[in-house]
């Protein structure tokens, strides 16, 4: 049951050989089982849940279910929900219990789908290992030694380790995508402004968007049917016709183009990756896909532009975090000053704090022109790359990650190796695109490789059809994390 | 040596929206604490920031009603400092690009117009409020008024007088209230003046080292503030020191202002744009449906005023507030001179409303019956006097004018062969006065103007009874 897609659990449902009472109650027990090996669940209530489902059921037997209502979700503990825990995995909220859900908890819920707990991560969505979470690491299910990626590692692994068919993740610089390659499963990050953020916990407002994990590309469709569409709470939220993203699933892509940048094949990928991601080209050319290359010539800058306009907004977006109102505030201080200080100091980790510094740093008098606006300029020439090369291409694609999921601890002390581990990604984001991740291999050790593929604004249709015919025709996105059954 | 004192001034004008700039919460003061803050008020993780568009159009309501131009594209930007009444740890206001830019105000100061010049408006939220009363050991946080919209509204340094201040303070506020964009009321914080005052050689064209004086809630306190600033800094200079820029704050009780915060201590407030708003867009279309739907603005009705033969002095006291001007309107349509009835307005119903504490809008005579009353006076029907009597009879609710006069019985005797024959009368039956009087003694020709008065008790016209007085006296 654990190994079924959302569709064919969604399917069984249907047909009522199966209740999500049972459903529900299966994934909780699995949960029970090994969240303590992966801990990528940080909030579980059961209660809870079991009354969504059995509210799913009732649903159901009036008549009046849609195609979730009833399945079991894990949502990153990034989404506020009401009545649930929501920490950003920070000890700053470790006693935040919300008063109200985020639209995408509110769109899932009145779908009729169950919360199955909320699921680990980087602090506050910092980090591309998952190790920096006030909850601690979150390991990976085809090595336990190594990290899952992050910052969404906790969804991904409750999707690879089977522990939920789908989970809701959040990406700003890879997050969903570098996880999903490292866990061997799918993600999608879609174009800003298509997922409303209200609810979802700020990091870097201009870059943030929500989007679904799952196994398979028909299995994001389904989801990101659920989290798409205009919320006029997120003032950059976009006010579009409502999309059906599975109807396009079933078509040929014979004569797609797919657009190979230059700057994603030339270096710094592991050989394995290239190997992987290549052998998935060569694939999608059987399919009928033609290849063009295309170049990113200022990719290389979207590290340090991101490192700057993020960590800017994050200094900005953390300041409520102050010890006031609500969330942890240190016990003891001599006065008001000594309170901010302490609270933050006690309450945030040590990248959220190195964010916020280098933040603080590059919005001060006499540095703003330097670098927050600098690197404003730049990010619009990333995003003219972008529309360069899709003029020649529908699609593009390259790895998700330079290398397979790196162990516990290798890259905890070099920020920047860390940093570099989204140079595939970060430019998505910079430039506003929706870019993707499916499993397309596995390296020598038998860890996941994931392929990205980045579409035009609004293409989400187009890519997961692209993701779903190489699904159709590979087996990748069925492969199992060793231990699991 | 002789000074000049430069001042420029900063106006928080809170708008009168129904909701906050940024949320659904509503704006109305005196709530119970925190009853009034939502999710995005208290930022909790997560919530997001809508502008208002009521507030937005009310910007755009005074950049159109001060000739300024309004930026189709304006910019809201974080403004980053830590304090408890500050939930998000920013505030959101517009710096680079506000949406209002330039515009003027005319000012009258001792009769004379001056023109002072804006620099510009914009658009931000106020903060929430610390309270230090009724708390042992700690301060309460109060976040009703977070999130309240405010337009800040800045002057160039164009004020030469604590004088010229006060009277742009009050013009800007008659303007504000007028337009309907503010409530104006000071004491509840709606309407708050910060003044940068600097001083120079009389002659010198630059600037001194300014002070901001913060927070200056009424109009005494911002004549008071400047006053003093002034006398301070020129006494420094004199005395061969420098003034230092600095923030001050006016102690009301002690009459002085003191020093909060040097330039030193200043914050870096790391503005940059809000991520979470996309530029404010203003469409021309939607400017124009604003600018049809202004009222007439003071400056214009002021001119209407001045051409119905009113002084400008007059004009300007009739057009301190929009209702009034309206009621001085009202009652000069038709009326054959609008000048004597601008008089009752400014001289006895101001001074009526002004006893019994009342808002022009609540006066008990409706322009139509003081238009009424005067015109019974210019065509001879009523004296001073009564019309005073009518005056009080009309304001008691008695009914319409001319019929109280005709209840009251209060026409003047204007038949002149009846008075002729009264004052026939009087001159036979006071033989020594008329005497006195032909002997040169004016005061016994005022006696027999009170016989005769006293004869018609008060109806007669008592300049047609002196005019025949005089005529058969003369005889």
């Amino acid at each position: 049951m654990h190994n079924a897609t959302i569709s064919s659990l969604a399917a069984e449902l249907a047909s009522r050989r199966l209740s999500s009472v049972e459903l529900t109650r299966h994934f909780l027990h699995r949960i029970k089982q090994l969240n303590e090996r992966y801990n990528c669940f940080v909030t579980l209530d059961e209660a809870r849940s079991l009354q969504q489902a059995q509210a799913a059921d009732g649903l159901r037997a009036e008549g009046r279910a849609g195609p979730l209502t009833g399945i079991p979700l894990a949502q990153k503990d990034i989404f506020c929900a009401r009545g649930w825990r929501t920490t950003c995995a920070s000890k700053m909220l470790s006693n935040f219990v919300s008063p109200y859900d985020a639209h995408v908890v509110e769109q899932f819920n009145a779908a009729g789908a169950v919360i199955l707990g909320k699921t680990n991560m980087d602090e506050f969505a910092m980090g591309s290992s998952n190790e920096n979470s006030c909850f601690g690491p979150v390991r990976n299910p085809w090595k336990e030694d190594a990290v899952p990626g992050g910052s969404s590692g906790g969804s991904a692994v409750a999707v690879a380790a089977r522990l939920a068919p789908g989970a809701t993740a959040t990406d700003t610089g890879g997050s969903i995508r570098q996880p999903a390659a490292l866990t061997g499963i799918c993600g999608l990050k879609p174009t800003y402004g298509v997922v409303s953020r209200y609810g979802m916990i700020a990091f870097a407002s201009s870059l943030d968007q929500g989007g679904p994990m799952a196994r398979t590309a028909g299995d994001l469709a389904l989801m990101l049917n659920v989290m798409a569409g205009f919320d006029a709470r997120d003032s950059t939220s976009l006010e579009r016709e409502r999309e059906d993203y599975t109807r396009g699933l079933g078509q040929s892509i014979r004569g797609m183009k797919v657009g190979l940048p230059r700057e994603f094949f030339a270096e710094g990928a592991s050989a394995a990756v290239t190997k992987a991601v290549d052998a998935a080209i060569t694939e999608l050319r059987k399919l009928g896909c033609e290849t063009v290359e295309v170049s990113l010539p200022n990719m290389k800058l979207s590290v340090p532009v991101y490192y700057v306009l993020a960590p800017a907004e994050a200094s900005s977006n953390l300041a409520r975090y102050d010890g006031v109102r609500y969330g942890y505030r240190a016990p003891d201080y001599a006065d008001l000053t000594d309170m901010y200080k302490k609270t933050r100091a006690q309450g945030f980790g040590a990248e959220v704090k190195r964010r916020i510094l280098i933040g603080t740093y590059v919005l001060s008098h006499g540095y703003y022109d330097a670098y927050y606006i600098q690197a404003q300029k730049v990010r619009r020439l990333i995003a003219r790359d972008f529309a360069e090369a899709f003029k020649a291409c529908d699609v593009i694609m390259g790895p998700t990650s330079p290398t397979t999921a790196f162990r516990i601890g290798e890259k905890a002390g070099d920020p920047v190796q860390m940093y570099l581990s989204d140079i595939y990604t970060i430019a998505v984001n910079l430039a506003g695109l929706p870019g993707m991740s499916i499993p397309c291999g596995l390296d020598g050790d038998g860890l996941p490789v994931g392929l990205q593929i980045i579409g035009n604004y609004f293409a989400e249709a187009r890519m997961l059809n692209v993701a779903h015919q190489y699904q159709q025709a590979t087996d990748w996105h069925m492969r199992m994390p060793p231990g699991i059954q | 040596m002789k000074w000049e004192t430069v001042i420029g001034i900063e106006t928080h004008a809170q708008l009168s929206t129904k909701s906050k700039i940024f949320s659904g919460a509503a704006t109305a003061f005196g709530a119970a604490p925190n009853t009034q803050a939502c999710a995005v008020d208290i930022a909790l993780p997560g919530v997001l920031p809508v502008a208002n568009r009521e507030a937005v159009a009310k910007a755009v309501r005074f950049g159109l009603a001060v000739g300024a131009s309004i930026n189709r594209r304006s910019i809201f930007a974080r403004k980053n400092y830590f304090y408890p009444d500050l939930p998000k740890g920013y505030q959101i206001s517009q710096y680079e690009t506000p949406i209002v830019q330039g515009g003027a105000l005319a000012i009258f100061v001792d009769g004379a117009e001056k023109i002072v010049r804006l620099t510009r408006a914009h658009l931000e939220e106020d903060a929430g409020k610390s309270l230090h009363e009724g708390f042992h050991d700690f301060t309460g946080i109060d976040l009703n008024r977070a999130g309240t919209p405010l337009l800040e509204i800045v002057s160039e340094p164009d004020l030469r007088s604590a004088q010229e201040a006060v009277a742009y303070a009050r013009g800007l506020h008659a303007l504000v209230r007028w337009i309907d964009i503010c409530d104006g009321n000071m004491q509840e914080g709606s309407f708050r003046c910060d003044a940068n005052v600097s001083v120079r050689p009389a002659g010198s064209d630059t600037l001194g080292t300014r002070s901001e004086i913060k927070n200056l809630n009424s109009f005494r306190f911002l004549e008071r503030a400047i006053e003093f600033e002034v006398r301070r800094q020129i006494e420094i200079i004199e005395d061969g020191g420098t003034i230092v820029q600095e923030t001050r704050l006016y102690d009301a009780g002690r009459d002085e202002t003191r020093s909060m915060r040097t330039k030193e201590d200043a914050h870096d407030y790391r503005y940059f744009p809000d991520p979470d708003l996309l530029p404010l867009s203003v469409e021309q279309a939607w400017v124009e449906e604003i600018r049809s739907a202004m009222p007439e603005l003071p400056q214009a009705k002021r001119s209407a005023f001045v051409a119905l033969g009113l002084s400008p002095y007059q004009a300007g006291v009739l057009t301190a507030s929009r209702e009034l001007a309206e009621y001085s309107a009202a009652a000069f349509a038709g009326a054959a001179a609008p000048a004597e009835l601008a008089n009752w307005i400014t001289g006895a119903l101001s001074a009526r409303l002004n006893d019994e504490g009342l808002d022009i809008t609540a006066s008990r005579i409706t322009p139509a019956q003081l238009r009424a009353l005067a015109a019974r006076i210019s065509d001879g029907t009523l004296s001073g006097k009564m019309a005073r009597e009518v005056f009080d009879a009309v304001w008691a609710g008695e009914g319409d004018p001319d019929a109280i006069i005709a209840k009251r019985g209060l026409k003047q005797i204007s038949d002149s062969s009846e008075l002729e024959k009264i004052c026939d009368e009087v001159i036979a039956g006071n033989a020594r006065q008329v005497e006195d009087y032909r002997s040169g003694k004016d005061k016994a020709f005022n006696s027999l103007v009170g016989q005769v008065m006293k004869a018609t008790r008060g109806k007669a016209n008592p300049q047609q009874v002196s005019e025949i007085l005089k005529r058969r006296l003369a005889g």
